[in-house]
């Protein structure tokens, strides 16, 4: 579903990812770790050419992200993404947060965006809040929201940037749990993520990530129980 | 002096200057607002450009905001009234003079505050309305410039003011507004203390109940 070929990104002079190869196929959930600075933010805003890719190329359903002929917006309806930092827009409602995007990107009508939308926040727990403003949620609600309004695009593939850093830690499990169902339905999803517990339990594949590159990936059992790179030891000794 | 100070309970010249603030003023309204009106779409798409990534557009923005900024107002109005008219042979009404000069004036200083306003919006705002498939036009329209353009709303009232003001040197093309009406009272009836006495108070009042309001909105803004 996605291939990334050899990724290169610099800023400037500083080159962040240096060449990167992965798979990531249909209903796979893979789970990027790893320490801070080591890529994995930028590896996954390349995905949706929220960073330009420097060189290298990323495949997503046959479609080169380099091919300069590619329709962006086309491509990053079909890729949900969720920040760290919820990003709603504190102008709307939670409803009209979500039905946005099937407004004015797939062109529904204000009764199906609204029933679609409706739909998707009672999926993540929060049809009691479609008519408050994000100011008054907590952050986990927050989240939950973000989570909905990417959906509402029907996106082939769900990114996940830190989705659970920002949050007080009573507030963690809301969000992992709809996580997991998104992940139980068979929902195509690249997490960048902290929560190890979330990576065990519901990743397929986890990437190991350090200094820009793919240090190494495998299955969930190998990474944690049996690290085969040192860096890998020493980054899972000091977190675990 | 004594003389003078009686005068100031008993001055014919509150009640004759009346009419010609009520008229004057008509004309400072009208000047202000329309130019604000222009200045504020000027200023809306300097400030944009002001933001562009291409150099040209950005550029251009930059040399007419600086251009203006660098200049005094009452320059700018002799420039367009008698300079540009002069040269080009188009012949603007002072009315149309005076108007323009506010939008251009005003529009430079707007284009600033449309800048800082759009900048202050959190970078990922824009992410997120890209990352749903929005373009960056949409993003620009439905998510970026309703909340900057209500941080811009104190700015911009500011603006309001200071052009109201500006419009008092339109006396130098002959713009029958209030200062311009004033000083031809003064000079016909040559007393000039009540009356522009009076002067100050048409204009503070419209400026006092203006940061009044601005104050309010400023407050329930939240800004």
């Amino acid at each position: 579903m996605i291939k990334v070929t050899d990724l290169h990104k610099s800023f400037g002079k500083v080159e962040v990812l240096k060449g990167i190869d992965a798979e990531i196929k249909e209903k796979e959930v893979v789970c990027v770790i790893g320490p801070s600075g080591s890529g994995k933010s930028t590896f996954l805003r390349c995905i949706n050419l929220l960073e330009e890719i420097t060189a290298g190329d990323i495949v997503i359903d046959g479609e080169s992200l380099t091919d300069p002929k590619i329709d962006i917006n086309k491509l990053r309806s079909q890729v949900g993404m969720v920040f760290q930092h919820f990003n709603l827009f504190p102008h709307m409602t939670v409803l009209k947060n979500v039905t946005l995007g099937p407004l004015k990107v797939k062109d529904l009508s204000n009764e199906e965006a609204e029933k679609l939308s409706l739909d998707l926040l009672g999926k993540v727990g929060l049809s009691d809040k479609a008519h408050v403003y994000p100011g008054s949620l907590s952050g986990g609600q927050k989240q939950r929201v973000a989570i909905a309004r990417a959906l509402a695009m029907s996106p082939k593939v769900m990114l996940f940037d830190e989705p659970t850093s920002a949050l007080d830690p009573e507030l963690v499990g809301d969000v992992l749990e709809a996580m997991k169902d998104l992940a139980k339905e068979g929902m195509t999803m690249v997490v960048v993520t902290h929560e190890m517990g979330f990576a065990r339990e519901m990743g397929d594949r986890v990437l190991f990530m350090d200094e820009g590159v793919v240090m190494e990936e495998g299955p969930p059992e190998n990474i944690f129980d049996n690290p085969q790179h040192p860096r890998t030891q020493e980054f899972l000794s000091k977190i675990l | 002096m004594i003389e003078n100070l009686t005068e100031i309970f008993t001055s014919p010249h509150y009640r004759n200057t009346l009419p010609f603030i009520v008229r004057g003023l008509q004309l400072t309204l009208i000047v202000t607002f329309t130019g604000v009106f222009f200045g504020f779409i000027l200023g809306s798409i300097f400030g944009l450009a002001r933001l562009s990534k291409s150099k040209i557009i950005y550029g251009i923005a930059t040399v007419y905001i600086e251009l203006v900024r660098g200049t005094p107002i009452l320059v700018q109005a002799l420039f367009l009234y008698f300079a540009v008219s002069d040269f080009f042979g188009i012949n603007f009404d002072a009315l149309t003079a005076g108007i323009i000069a506010i939008a251009i004036n005003a529009g430079a200083y707007i284009a600033e505050i449309v800048r800082g306003g759009v900048e202050s919006i959190d970078k990922g705002q824009m992410e997120a309305g890209r990352s749903i498939g929005l373009s960056s036009t949409q993003t620009m329209r439905y998510i970026i410039w309703p909340q900057a353009f209500k941080r811009m709303i104190p700015p911009l009232g500011n603006q309001f003011i200071i052009s109201l003001k500006d419009t008092s040197i339109f006396a130098v093309i002959s713009l029958g507004e209030v200062t311009y009406l004033m000083r031809q009272y003064v000079s016909t009836s040559g007393d000039p203390f009540i009356p522009y006495i009076m002067l100050c108070f048409a204009y503070l009042i419209i400026t006092v109940p203006a940061m009044i309001i601005l104050r309010r909105i400023e407050r329930r803004l939240d800004v």
